[in-house]
């Protein structure tokens, strides 16, 4: 069903009562060409863009609990193409533009809102690393201002610009960069695959794989022996676990990172702010929540739940930026876990395994990379070669020394 | 998180702070043939499980001993609590009597 104003209208004035559901709960079959593990973003995207660009056909996609309860529906649904290297910002200005068409290409209204990014500055030091990236960024097709003090003033007049530690100097506004409703992007996704005819199939765990003479030929789950010709995994901060199975150990620590929301409020802030001398961001939501989060907790976490210190460190990043947050009251707070990876840049690649094919190590940043994450898995996974604009996400990039090390902190996860 | 430090008793995990599985102790021969593959693996390469984990905490705003931790990745639960410096000793005694 084509989802239009006049199909709206019609169903406003006849009680609702034609809706259908947005996709099938369909039995898995025997085997299909494709199997794709993990029903969050990056995996629905996978199936919808093999289907729909690359026109492949006997699709699934396999999700151990319900599609959209991972990180795609936890994160704080920022968007950008802001990175500074050149085996990055290619790509993520690839995705900045797949979602700048999204809503018209799935025909579901994902809320893409290109309110505009601002990353603070607080020294000289930061200036010159900004006005850096600001070229690279200019050089790969994006976009990228330099704010004085008072051009930050003009658009926030409500931050603290007085700090006696951290004053405000400037900042780095990304106006293309935004927020979009992340349930939708699941949603939007899963429905476009499902009506190009992709098996979602939920409450489905992968509990290994069938490998014979180094090919894979299918995934073992808990409905059963799934057979397939390739099989793509992409299931972010879980992705250690289940490459185990075939017998990887990966370039990648699991953490959790916390969000928040406070209640609603009038509208405060328009754009998203990050904070450059604390670990803080925040944006409002439509619904007038202010959401924001910070750093990682730090240590190795499966819980999907974070600790209070965490808690205090962004609270007090955020009072000290935003004095005013002081009144807000905190609704919620969550945690997700991420694929952090060695260098903190991502993977798309084949593996040592016919047939086997993996995307993960998304950090914290993976929400922004869902529309070219899922196009470039999908191009690889048809085509057997990488998409242009992934070409550097190689999983033998450490021993061959090609990291792609945005932030120069070395083989330490936690601190990308 | 409470770590039970084995000289200082019981204090808050604030205070440390968290290097990553402590498997990083075992640094590998860099004479030995295959050194390059060696490196690689224990720097980049590791077993990140839910569960049981062995990890290496500095407790910095302490006395800046390290320590092993086993801690449950999926409840958080500490589990022991060791210096690093016992178990890079055992180590080591058990690598020369080999
Ligand atoms: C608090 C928080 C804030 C964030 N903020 C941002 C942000 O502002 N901008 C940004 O770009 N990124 C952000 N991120 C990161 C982003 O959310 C992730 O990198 C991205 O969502 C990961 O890809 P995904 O959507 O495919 O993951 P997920 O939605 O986690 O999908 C993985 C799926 O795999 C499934 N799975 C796991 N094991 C199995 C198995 N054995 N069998 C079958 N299925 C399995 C899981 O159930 C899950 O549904 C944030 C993350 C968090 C937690």
């Amino acid at each position: 069903m084509r989802y239009s104003a006049l199909k709206l209208i019609k169903e406003a004035v006849t009680g609702h009562k034609g809706w259908t559901p947005q996709w099938r709960d369909p039995e898995p079959a025997q085997a299909y060409d494709y199997v794709i593990v993990g029903g969050g973003g990056h995996g629905l995207a996978t199936a919808y863009y093999l289907a729909k660009e690359f026109g492949a056909a006997r699709i699934a996609v396999l999700e151990k609990g319900w599609i959209g309860g991972g990180n795609v529906g936890r994160n704080t649904t920022i968007i950008r193409s802001n990175y500074l290297l050149d085996g990055n910002e290619p790509f993520y200005e690839f995705s900045l533009k797949l979602w700048e068409n999204l809503e018209q290409d799935f025909n579901y209204n994902a809320m893409v809102s290109q309110r505009g990014i601002l990353n603070l500055i607080h020294s000289d030091a930061q200036r010159d690393a900004a006005r850096r990236r600001g070229n690279a960024m200019i050089l790969n097709g994006s976009d990228a201002e330099l704010l004085d003090t008072e051009g930050v003033r003009a658009m926030y007049p409500f931050l603290n610009f007085n700090d006696a530690r951290f004053p405000i100097k400037g900042g780095l506004l990304h106006r293309r960069g935004g927020t979009v409703r992340h349930d939708a992007v699941a949603w939007g996704y899963a429905r476009g695959a499902d009506m190009r005819g992709v098996d979602i199939i939920q409450n489905c765990e992968v509990t290994g794989f069938r490998i014979e003479n180094g090919k894979v030929l299918g995934v073992e789950t808990s409905r059963g022996f799934i057979g397939a010709k390739k099989v793509g995994v992409s299931v972010a901060g879980s992705s250690s676990r289940v490459m185990e199975k075939a017998g990887m150990r990966l370039p990648i620590e699991t953490h959790v990172l916390q969000a928040f929301v406070s209640e609603g409020l009038k509208p405060f802030i328009p754009g998203v702010i990050t904070y450059g001398a604390g670990h803080f961001y925040c944006s409002q939501s439509d619904k007038g929540g202010l959401v924001f989060g910070g750093d990682l907790d730090m240590y190795n976490s499966y819980a999907q739940r974070g600790n209070l210190p965490v808690v205090e460190d962004v609270i007090e990043g955020g009072i000290s930026l935003i004095p005013a947050l002081g009144r807000a009251r905190l609704l919620r707070s969550w945690g997700g876990i991420m694929d952090m990876s060695m260098d903190g840049s991502p993977f798309i690649d084949k593996t040592h395994i016919d047939g086997l094919y993996f995307n993960g190590g998304w950090c914290y940043g993976g929400f922004k990379a869902t529309p070219a994450s899922g196009y470039c898995f999908a191009h690889l996974l048809k085509t057997d070669r990488p998409h242009d604009t992934a070409t550097a996400y190689r999983l033998d990039r450490f021993m061959t020394g090609h990291m792609i090390d945005e932030k120069g902190q070395g083989a330490q996860p936690n601190l990308h | 998180m409470i770590i039970n430090h084995p000289l200082l008793g019981p204090r808050d995990a604030q205070e440390f702070t968290y290097l990553g599985d402590a498997t990083l102790i075992n640094r590998p021969d860099w004479q030995s043939d295959n050194a390059a593959q060696a490196f690689h693996d224990y720097l980049y390469l590791r077993d990140n499980p839910a569960g049981e984990h062995r990890e290496l905490w500095f407790h910095e705003q302490g006395d800046r001993s390290w320590l092993v931790v086993t801690r449950n990745t999926v409840t958080h639960e500490i589990l022991s609590v060791e210096m690093a410096r016992d178990v890079a000793k055992a180590a080591a005694a058990e690598r020369s009597a080999q």
